[in-house]
């Protein structure tokens, strides 16, 4: 192997560091593996964790070197990402990995017309939130590799990312990975594509081709890997430029599942500021929100970033489903709760929706083509979004879910 | 050391600092007979007819009690981590020469780290009750001279009325005293709330010295400590540090996940059906506790329902259930906020208790028994249900049992708990000390599901279709251990060499602490 220096370091340390280790590896010339190790679940882990060190290196056959671990509770997936961003430092250029088995329970598949109300962002590079994520029952986590990871430590949090892929139980939520902005976040894909990434979110998307280009590379990792799940794609727009080609983007490529909009940055883009009402977003919100449903997928929007103010964040929720919206980003646990009850349907949209649904079964029955309530016409779309208010109702307990067997 | 099993399966000593013990028989099997204990016989004209009992210091006010090498000092731990009065009795004892004292407080705190000097040069021989942080580690090196032994707030009460302790001198600081020794914590710069965990130290050591940095003229009302009880009365600039005392305001834990568990707990007891008019409760202080009272709050406020007492650990959070007419009366064991000490003072129905009322074993009953439910923690939890509240997983004496054991006694025992904290597993095969059995704790809650003890079949059945995450604990702990990474290895300790005992609430020895080998 071709290495540049004896020592390198990854990962963090410091009092308030969780659920995370820092580790320093120096090369040497002879003497075998030399681990310190300084744990607070030594008595517990201790064995386990030297055992972990012990194979990394073995696989990227370091047969002398001194490990400086400090570890604050790492689970394994972490142990081991840091471990391997120390040697990939030393090493640039070796393409090994080292990778755990798959966990069972994350090899679930999702589909492009699932539930996305609500997608819980996590920062790329701090494993202690990665944990429970799910718990929290969001339709999505976001493992985010753009903005909320530092630049020095994007490739640590890839290597994380890849590993809590493979091994972290997400709960039957959408495993989506947010990817840094094109052309940089091609890179970022060889870390994702081949571990059941769900959904791929695209920040500062402009342009159709970057979609194209995104769906190329995409297509070529999964036919190197043999991987046969679906990925879809998200692009988030976040400036005048991508409002204005929204729909060539929205309609760029067939995996495409959902368009989302990113506020921060796209007032910042037209010159103006985020205000508490938004007027100056309602162009783009109610643009996105055309182009996603004329290229057939649904449209999402920005997060709420105030995580104290519950109410103001259902009154956000409450004024997007106004607008057509379906989803809203979270950066908190706690707003996953509020985002479901606001886009939950009302009593009347519920009463309404199971009208439809058992006129457009009864038509289905008698094997009519049109759907009609009394004298009143039912179109397609109008059924479509029928159902959804009755998965919605259902899943909100606001049904049962065996509301029309009677019927 | 001789060990034997007890009736729990622990092996424990039968001899603790040089007095036979009793092993744990099992619970409600134990029943000891006899007198109470008591004080020696005194008399009114051997204390002054002004009733000024007032002494120049502390260490005149020690001398006149007799302090002697071997004695039992006891103090009270309503100042917690605030406490400078303890600390001085010791530098004080320590001046006068005296050693092989044994502390018997009512709890300890990191700010007796000071303290273990005096563990160390001879002058406090050991250590009976609660051992943390600092002085648990050191005791848990097997430094400690004697060997610790826990108690529950209850199961001091218990050694002291039954004789198993006989505390030679009681040190009491009081926020508030008159010169006759009449004292409370309701006013004054260390403002406490309340003296209950003083109160058996007032009526049985034999003799009593209250300190106060706030003496007022007589008499002091209300009268939390009677002067009728004490000996000699100190006043000094300042008992602590009142920051720490009380803190300025509680705050509810912002953890996601902690709050997760808040909110099961509070779902929990209203799909039990135990949230209903007339109903009582108890919960503790911590952040995971706090948050549930919350979720609760709003829980009982949406169905018009009101309690008839909530125990506490008083905070602005049940302060306010009380001014909100959520609940007719607090029955306070210690006051942790501003608020609850300004809601003590002011508001009648804001009731002071003491381990007398709430949890003596040898009282004509006790509170805790009467409570619809209790909420507490724990450090772990086994797959039979046993909890352990004094060590952690490294097999580390980090905690005492405070209220906890008597707490179990409530006609539902939920314990809301992570299932682990930072790879530290809490559901485990087996608790490492045996402090709370598994027959008394009724619900598990943590964020990864609730386990409910197959033993409580009405509870099972009750929330049966609530939609709650139900699980069975040995699910959660499978769970668990796949997340971390496997089983946990046990600690490493000297089965030779047992540092401390945990008491059942009846005086018996339910287990054993180890020394931890490093």
């Amino acid at each position: 192997m071709n290495k540049q220096n004896d020592k390198s370091s990854a990962g963090n340390r410091g009092d308030k560091i969780r659920s995370d280790c820092y580790i320093e590896l120096e090369l040497k010339n002879r003497g075998g593996v030399k681990i310190n190790l300084k744990s607070k679940v030594e008595s517990m882990y201790g064995t386990s964790i030297r055992d972990l060190i012990k194979d990394v290196l073995k696989h990227f056959e370091i047969k002398n070197a001194e490990i400086v671990v400090e570890d604050y509770g790492a689970l394994p997936f972490t142990l081991a990402a840091r471990l391997e961003a120390a040697i990939k430092k030393l090493f640039p250029e070796n393409n090994k990995e080292y990778l755990l088995p798959f966990n069972k329970k994350s090899l679930y598949k999702t589909s492009k017309d699932r539930l996305r109300r609500s997608r819980l962002y996590l920062p790329g590079n701090e494993p202690k939130y990665f944990i429970n994520a799910g718990l929290h029952k969001p339709d999505g986590i976001i493992l985010d590799l753009e903005d909320s990871v530092a630049p020095g430590k994007k490739d640590e949090a890839k290597l994380l990312v890849r590993n809590a892929l493979r091994s972290v139980d997400f709960y039957g939520c959408e495993r989506m990975v947010r990817i840094n902005q094109l052309p940089q976040g091609l890179s970022d894909l060889n870390f994702i594509v081949p571990h059941n990434v769900h959904v791929i979110l695209i920040p500062k998307c402009e342009s159709a081709d970057q979609i194209k280009l995104l769906e190329d590379e995409v297509n070529k990792i999964k036919k190197e890997n043999g991987v046969k799940n679906q990925i879809y794609f998200m692009p988030i727009i976040e400036s005048a430029l991508g409002v204005i080609n929204s729909y060539q983007i929205a309609s760029a490529s067939k995996y495409n599942c959902a368009l989302a909009i990113g506020l921060e940055d796209y007032t910042a883009d037209i010159g103006t500021q985020r205000t508490k009402d938004g007027k100056e977003s309602f162009f783009a919100r109610s643009m996105i929100v055309n182009s996603a449903r004329a290229a057939g997928i649904q449209p999402i929007d920005t997060v709420y970033s105030d995580v104290t103010n519950m109410e103001g964040l259902k009154e956000s929720v409450l004024k997007a489903k106004l607008l057509g919206f379906e989803g809203k980003g979270c950066i908190h646990p706690r707003q996953v709760k509020i985002v479901h009850e606001a886009f939950a349907p009302t009593e009347q949209e519920i009463e309404k929706a199971q009208k439809i649904v058992l006129a457009f079964k009864e038509a289905e029955k008698k094997g009519l083509g049109v759907v009609s309530i009394g004298s009143k016409m039912i179109d397609p779309p109008v059924v479509k979004r029928a159902q959804r208010t009755i998965e919605l109702a259902i899943i909100n307990n606001l049904l049962h879910k065996n509301w029309n067997i009677d019927n | 050391m001789k060990l034997i099993k007890n009736a729990a399966g622990r092996l424990v000593p039968t001899i603790v600092n040089g007095k036979k013990q009793i092993p744990f028989k099992g619970i409600n099997k134990y029943k000891p007979k006899g007198h109470k204990s008591g004080p020696p016989l005194r008399s009114c004209i051997d204390y002054p007819w002004d009733g000024n009992k007032v002494q120049k210091s502390l260490r005149e006010a020690l001398k006149k009690a007799g302090l002697k090498d071997g004695m039992t000092i006891s103090t009270h731990h309503h100042l917690r981590n605030g406490d400078a009065l303890t600390n001085i009795l010791f530098d004080t004892i320590k001046k006068m020469g005296v050693k092989n004292i044994m502390w018997y407080p009512s709890a300890s705190f990191p700010v007796h780290e000071h303290l273990i000097k005096y563990l160390e040069d001879g002058t406090i021989h050991h250590i009976e009750g609660s051992m943390n942080g600092p002085l648990g580690r050191f005791v848990s090196q097997g430094k400690m001279k004697g060997m610790g032994v826990l108690r529950s707030h209850g199961g001091r009460y218990q050694a002291v009325q039954d004789g198993e302790v006989h505390i030679d001198i009681a040190v009491i600081a009081a926020p508030q005293a008159d010169p006759f020794g009449n004292a409370n914590g309701l006013d004054g710069p260390s403002a406490c709330g309340l003296l209950g965990f003083a109160l058996a130290d007032s009526e049985y050591a034999d003799r009593v010295i209250v300190v106060t940095d706030n003496p007022v003229p007589f008499p002091c009302v209300p009268w939390q400590i009677q002067g009728n009880n004490v000996d000699f009365v100190v006043e000094v600039d300042s008992l602590g540090d009142s920051s720490k005392i009380v803190s300025g305001t509680t705050q509810v834990t912002k953890s996601p996940d902690r709050l997760l568990i808040a909110e099961y707990v509070a779902e929990f007891i209203e799909a039990a059906g135990i949230m209903k008019n007339g109903f009582s409760l108890q919960a503790g202080a911590g952040g995971t506790n706090l948050a549930f009272s919350v979720f609760l709050k709003e829980k009982m406020k949406a169905k018009g329902v009101k309690a008839r007492f909530m125990r506490g650990g008083s905070t602005k959070y049940l302060v306010e259930m009380l001014e909100d007419g959520l609940t007719d009366f607090i029955l306070d064991g210690q006051t942790f906020d501003l608020e609850g000490v300004r809601s003590m003072r002011e508001n009648p129905n804001h009731v002071n208790t003491s381990p007398f009322t709430s949890y003596n074993f040898h009282g004509k009953g006790n509170f805790a028994s009467m409570v619809d439910v209790a909420v507490l923690g724990a450090t772990e939890v086994d797959v039979n249900f046993n909890g352990n509240v004094v060590t952690h997983s490294d097999g580390y004496l980090l905690h005492g049992i405070g209220g906890w054991q008597n707490c179990l006694y409530s006609k539902c025992t939920i314990l809301a708990i992570p299932s682990f904290r930072d790879r530290i597993p809490v559901i485990v095969d087996e608790v490492t000390t045996l402090v709370g059995p598994g027959d008394l704790i009724d619900v598990i809650v943590t964020e990864r599901g609730i386990a409910i003890n197959p033993k409580r079949k009405d509870l099972i059945k009750a929330v049966k279709n609530s939609g709650l995450p139900i699980k069975t604990i040995h699910q959660i702990k499978k769970e668990v251990d796949e997340i971390c990474g496997g089983k946990p290895a046990k600690p490493k300790v000297d089965r030779n060499k047992v540092i401390a005992v945990i008491k059942w609430v009846d005086g018996t020895v339910i287990d054993s602490v180890f020394k931890v080998k490093e």
